[in-house]
């Protein structure tokens, strides 16, 4: 049904009308009777041993409630804060995880872990409360430095030369092979720049227990609430799942630091029984860059191999991730199953070979970050690719048009485990280029020079693994969970809906595509469709948004719900119609017995299924209600081309965008202007983390770029409009056709900007944030 | 925040008494440093004095030979209001929007902060600092990090600027607080040349190589080739001590360039 | 304690609040007007952004006592689904909002904007909107957005 509200029309948003009139409902805006203040004691070393915390002060500051440590939670048999992706060494064994401890017990790993919590009647009372807390600590060197890490003192008992895992990917003697039969040889060394998410809307908890069910409520800022309840009661040992009520209410944005299950929550549902009334935390910004999971933090070496005639033959890449102090939930999977196995980009290189080693430093935990593995991935290919074009002498386009997989390669097996279903890599390629005027570009850096100025163009064809995940593949590759996603249909009485997604929308837009989707489905208003998501007691278990999953995973389960729906639709219409189920048609709200002139509409059959007069009941149950369960066949491959084009002040080092072209592949779109949306706000991040954006610890272990006096956030006029566009390849094993649109952005667009910028400076390679003094540094020859 | 008693003073001499008589009180002017550094519990004070109540400390006005604006006078006041052009351009570039409609040019130089942007329009310009007792020179005002030659319950009640015959000011802002990095003001009244840096040392100063030259031709030639001792300056994670002083020098040629 | 009298959103106040009290946490906890946002510590991000006596300031950096006597207006205050500010029509028209935490602020920066500026070019907009951060958007609607209100203002 092609309508002004339907599939691929750009419906405005309806949870718009609560946001913009400020009526939105985030964890902070919400208090409960009796409510306590959590704030959380942390600790200014990086890396030191506990000798003794004495909460007899803060006890006694008027207005605190209680002071815990570390020991209080685990007298309750209070469990680690798991990590839930078992990743295997290249000998076969297992990963070492560590000990997290919510509340530090014997140790300090970071600056900011938190090593207490008090709880008081307001903020300040736990404030003041928290500095009466007397703590000793026996300081120790902390390990900073990625690259030695292996070789620097251990940080945790269990873990040998700090090396969690030393994973590799792909036939190594086939890759060493292509090198040596290789005319020529690119090669790289690559700093992949930690970053801090940021999302607006800090990290927030209020647990409430309430002693006469045992139950236990959470409100808090996550990205996956079912999640969230699985950690909390299988792992944490909280309560029994059905005794753990988890809300996600509006949450202002994630990018992947949500997903985590963290201390904070974990050490504030507990004390609320503890204390026997609801607490409450809500992170300062001070507390988000301290404990908030970090993204990104790799050091590469990377190589790819070519033939004479600019033919990719290998690709040879070895990483040293930095995972922090601990495992976060996901960290394990990120610079591995999200990142070697995207080593083949756009291209045919017949021979991949990726190691990693993932190892523990004194910072904050590094987990998914908006591309997760896919990113940092996308700037080893991208980055190398161009490199080599520069050192052959062979246009950057060319050589990638060289190589590409073409549309009659699909499904596509890469060397590094992955089989691409459909892409177009080349309709993207000129697409962008068409709209980045590749061919006035020497004209357009003859201009900038003659005005004192550089000018430098940029490409970056990236593709991502996205709809996360078939289950089966990523059980087998050590995940701790299912990915499928569920999805409930409920037909009222009057023939509205109501859409329950185990997803959640932290500015996504679910409630609008999701309805676009139901009601294109079913042929009924718009305005008739109401999407529920955040809440464990109201719909089914759910894995939550991430991944670009939510259209892709989430999207197919509704449609498969809705499918259900009316399969048994149909057949109240056939009992109804005195005619049988598979004569009735259903198309855009009605239904229709062939060749006759009957017909019912959508409302008709719903009231009919909630007022079965006459209904066959052995045959035919009331109601209308449908749940689904959809776990995709494989991964969605959204691939694309982005194009950055800067000027470059000489004098001081300061970097411009003056264009920004992305052409991307999502397959189907529901809603074109959410996309486009999408990719603008992913692209910011891509280009902040090329520009602006470093999470910097000093030597000691402080976090210098810790506040937003010393991390840059673009703002506005860092930023130049936007020039996006979508060719589409519909993905050929979901239903909808979708591939997920969230990441693209962030993904594509790091490379293109470096891209640009060494080709402005004429340099093979600069650190990430290329920052003007950097830059001035390159200008200036070192 | 820990707690601590707030005063709306209706007078500067009540303001005064306020202060005098508290063990630890504080000024409050635009706030636009205070209350986060109160927020933070960075600072704890028993008293905070409002100033905003003080008529007398607001305003911007032009006599003939010079411009006079109120210590309590905010930024956007003075960007939208100042007669001398390199000072409404000054004014406008300071923080964002909403801070220029609190700032106060009293609360700034009364500050100090070594990235902030008035000290230089305030030592380049060759100002006047009006307080409740007194008149205190722009050259002796500045006496180092967040440090001046105001007494301990001393106010500034306004700032009096000459009218330059030229006059520009340049920042390269910092990227993320968007303070400066650099800013440099360049302006010549009756034949006399200054150049005033903030951002690059520890207290704003005037770079008196560049002023000579200057004076002998008023031209960014003229300074291209002089180097910036650095030894002094400001190292940190957005600009090395070495990159300040090379943008001093670009700075201060589009100043430069901007009024010759 | 200090006792407050002033307007917000055009209904008159009298309060007692802790000297400390700040603007924003007065306007979310004691008058339940949680659409003002806090997303940081050190007066950047912009999510509180309100007006005082018509002008945008970030209610995290004043205290309620300064407020004394004025008149505060609020994200609620501005106009609510069937008479929206063009300001808010806009930021629904052109997708400028996704997950609406820096919204409040961000609209009544751009109102204040908006009402102080003659007219406004793209790049106006952007260096007009310097006090506040959005994650989502990328911005490019959110000057779309402003562009397009002013024409309605």
């Amino acid at each position: 049904m092609a309508t002004e509200t339907g599939i691929g029309a750009s419906v405005r948003r309806t949870e718009d009308a609560r946001f913009i009139t400020g009526t939105g409902r985030y964890t902070d805006d919400i208090n409960v009777p009796g409510q306590t203040y959590c704030v959380f004691v942390r600790s200014t070393h990086a890396r030191a041993k506990i000798k003794s915390i004495d909460t007899s002060d803060a006890l006694s500051t008027p207005g605190v409630v209680a002071a815990f440590v570390g020991a209080d939670l685990a007298k309750d048999e209070i469990g680690d804060l798991p990590c839930g992706w078992l990743v295997k060494s290249k000998d076969g064994s297992d990963m070492i995880a560590p000990p997290h401890p919510p509340i530090a017990t014997e140790r300090v790993n970071y600056v900011g872990e938190p090593y207490a919590l008090v709880i008081g009647e307001t903020v300040q009372a736990a404030k003041d409360g928290a500095e009466a807390i007397v703590a000793e600590f026996e300081i120790q060197t902390p390990v900073m430095d990625v690259a030695s890490a292996t070789q620097s003192e251990q940080i945790h008992e269990s873990v040998p030369s700090n090396r969690s895992y030393d994973w590799e990917l792909g036939d190594k003697a086939a890759t060493d092979a292509a090198f040596e039969d290789a005319a020529h040889v690119t090669s790289l060394d690559i700093v992949n720049n930690r970053l801090i998410p940021n999302a607006i809307e800090p990290r927030a908890a209020l647990g409430s227990f309430d002693a006469a069910s045992e139950t236990y409520t959470l409100h808090t800022t996550s990205q996956n609430p079912h999640l969230e309840r699985l950690v909390l009661a299988a792992f944490v040992n909280i309560a029994p799942e059905a005794k753990l009520h988890v809300v996600s209410p509006d949450v202002g944005g994630g990018f992947g630091s949500k997903i985590f299950v963290y201390a904070e929550e974990t050490a504030v549902i507990w004390a609320s029984a503890k204390v026997g009334r609801p607490v409450k935390w809500t992170a300062d910004r001070v507390e988000s860059f301290l404990s908030d999971a970090h993204g990104r933090d790799h050091v590469t070496h990377a190589e790819l191999a070519l033939s004479e005639e600019g033919d990719f033959l290998g690709l040879r890449v070895k990483t040293t991730a930095n995972m922090g102090a601990y495992l976060s939930t996901f960290a394990s999977s990120v610079p591995t199953y999200l990142y070697g196995t995207l080593m083949a980009g756009q291209y045919k290189t017949p021979a991949i070979y990726v190691e990693v080693q993932a190892v523990f430093t004194n910072t904050a935990p590094v987990d998914a970050y908006r591309g997760a593995g896919r990113p940092e991935a996308t700037y080893v290919v991208e980055r190398l690719v161009e490199t080599a074009a520069r050192e052959l002498n062979t246009d950057v386009a060319e050589l990638r048009r060289r190589n590409f997989i073409n549309p009659e390669d699909f499904p596509y097996e890469t060397p590094v485990a992955l089989t691409y279903d459909t892409g177009n890599y080349a309709a993207s390629l000129d697409k962008a280029l068409e709209y980045a005027n590749y061919s006035g570009f020497a004209s357009r850096k003859a201009r900038s020079e003659a005005d004192g100025k550089r000018r430098g163009l940029g490409f970056s064809c990236y593709i991502e693994a996205c709809g996360l995940a078939p289950s089966q593949v990523a059980l087998s590759l050590g995940a701790g969970v299912g990915l499928f996603e569920s999805a409930e249909v409920r037909v009222d009485v009057t023939g509205s809906v109501t859409v329950m997604t185990g997803a959640h929308s932290h500015g996504q837009g679910h409630e609008t595509t999701f309805a676009q989707l139901v009601s294109d489905k079913l042929g009924i208003p718009f305005e008739n469709v109401s999407v529920v998501h955040g809440d464990t007691r109201r719909s089914d278990y759910g894995l939550g948004t991430y991944g670009s999953r939510s259209i892709a995973v989430g999207g197919s389960a509704i449609s498969k719900a809705t499918d259900k729906i009316v399969t048994k639709a149909k057949k109240i219409a056939a009992h109804m119609l005195d005619s049988e189920e598979d004569q009735v048609s259903f198309d855009d709200g009605i239904f229709t017995i062939p060749d006759s002139n009957e017909s019912l509409t959508f409302g008709e059959v719903a009231f009919s299924a909630y007022v079965p007069g006459n209904f066959p009941l052995d045959e035919l149950e009331p109601g209308l209600s449908e749940k689904a369960f959809y776990d995709p066949a494989n991964f969605t491959y959204p691939a694309g081309t982005h194009i950055c084009e800067v000027e470059i002040d000489s004098e001081t080092g300061t970097t411009s965008i003056v264009s920004f072209v992305a052409v991307d592949d999502f397959g189907n779109v529901i809603n074109p202007m959410i996309v486009e949306g999408q990719v603008h706000g992913g692209l910011a991040q891509g280009i902040g983390q090329a520009l602006l954006e470093h999470g910097i610890y000093d030597s000691d272990g402080q976090l210098v770029s810790g506040s937003y006096m010393d991390y840059t956030m673009p703002r506005a006029d860092d930023l130049p409009d936007f020039v996006v566009d979508t060719t589409s390849t519909p993905c050929t094993h979901n239903p909808l056709g979708v591939k997920g649109c969230g990441e693209a952005g962030a993904i594509g667009a790091t490379a293109a900007v470096m891209n640009a910028i060494t080709d402005a400076l004429g340099v093979k390679d600069l650190p990430m944030p290329a920052t003007s003094e950097t830059v001035w540094r390159a200008i200036q020859g070192g | 925040m820990y707690s601590f008693r707030y005063h709306r003073a209706a007078s500067i001499e009540e303001a005064k008494e306020l202060h005098t008589t508290s063990d630890e009180g504080a000024y409050l002017a635009g706030g636009m440093t205070l209350i986060p550094t109160l927020k933070q519990r960075l600072a704890d004070v028993d008293d905070v004095i409002d100033l905003g109540g003080i008529e007398s400390l607001k305003g911007v006005m032009t006599s003939g030979t010079s411009m006079k604006v109120g210590g309590m006078a905010v930024h956007n006041e003075v960007a939208a209001n100042a007669t001398i052009d390199a000072l409404r351009h000054l004014a406008s570039g300071i923080g964002d929007p909403q801070v220029r409609n609190r700032g106060t040019i009293g609360g700034s130089i009364a500050n100090n902060d070594p990235a902030a942007d008035y000290p230089a329009a305030v030592l380049g310009l060759n100002a006047t600092i009006h307080t409740n007792g007194r008149t205190i020179g722009a050259d002796d005002f500045f006496t180092g990090m967040f440090d001046t030659a105001l007494g301990d319950s001393e106010i500034v009640t306004a700032v009096e600027f000459p009218m330059p015959s030229r006059a520009a000011y340049i920042k390269f802002p910092n990227p993320a607080s968007r303070y400066a990095v650099v800013g440099v003001m360049v302006s010549e009244t009756n034949g006399n040349v200054r150049v005033a840096v903030t951002g690059a040392g520890t207290c704003v100063f005037r770079a008196s190589a560049m002023e000579e030259a200057l004076t002998n031709e008023f031209a960014a030639e003229s300074i291209s080739g002089i180097s910036i001792d650095s030894s002094s300056f400001n190292s940190d994670i957005h600009a090395s001590a070495e990159y300040r002083a090379h943008l001093v020098g670009v700075m201060a040629q589009r100043a430069v360039s901007q009024i010759s | 304690m200090v006792d407050v009298t002033f307007s917000v959103n055009g209904k008159e106040h009298s309060l007692s609040v802790n000297d400390n009290a700040l603007l924003s946490e007065t306007l979310r906890e004691s008058l339940n007007l949680t659409g003002t946002h806090i997303g940081c510590d050190t007066s950047q991000c912009g999510s509180c952004t309100v007006h005082l006596d018509g002008k945008a300031v970030k209610a995290c950096t004043v205290l309620t006592a300064q407020a004394a006597g004025s008149e505060v207006t609020t994200i609620e205050g501005i106009g609510e689904p069937g008479s929206l500010h063009p300001m808010q029509e806009a930021f629904n028209e052109h997708h400028a909002l996704q997950c609406g935490f820096c919204t409040p602020g961000m609209i009544m920066a751009a109102i204040g904007l908006v009402n102080e500026s003659e007219s406004l070019d793209g790049d106006g907009v952007r260096k007009g909107l310097d006090g506040n951060f959005c994650r989502c958007t990328g911005y490019h609607n959110i000057v779309k957005a402003v562009l397009s209100a002013q024409q309605n203002m």
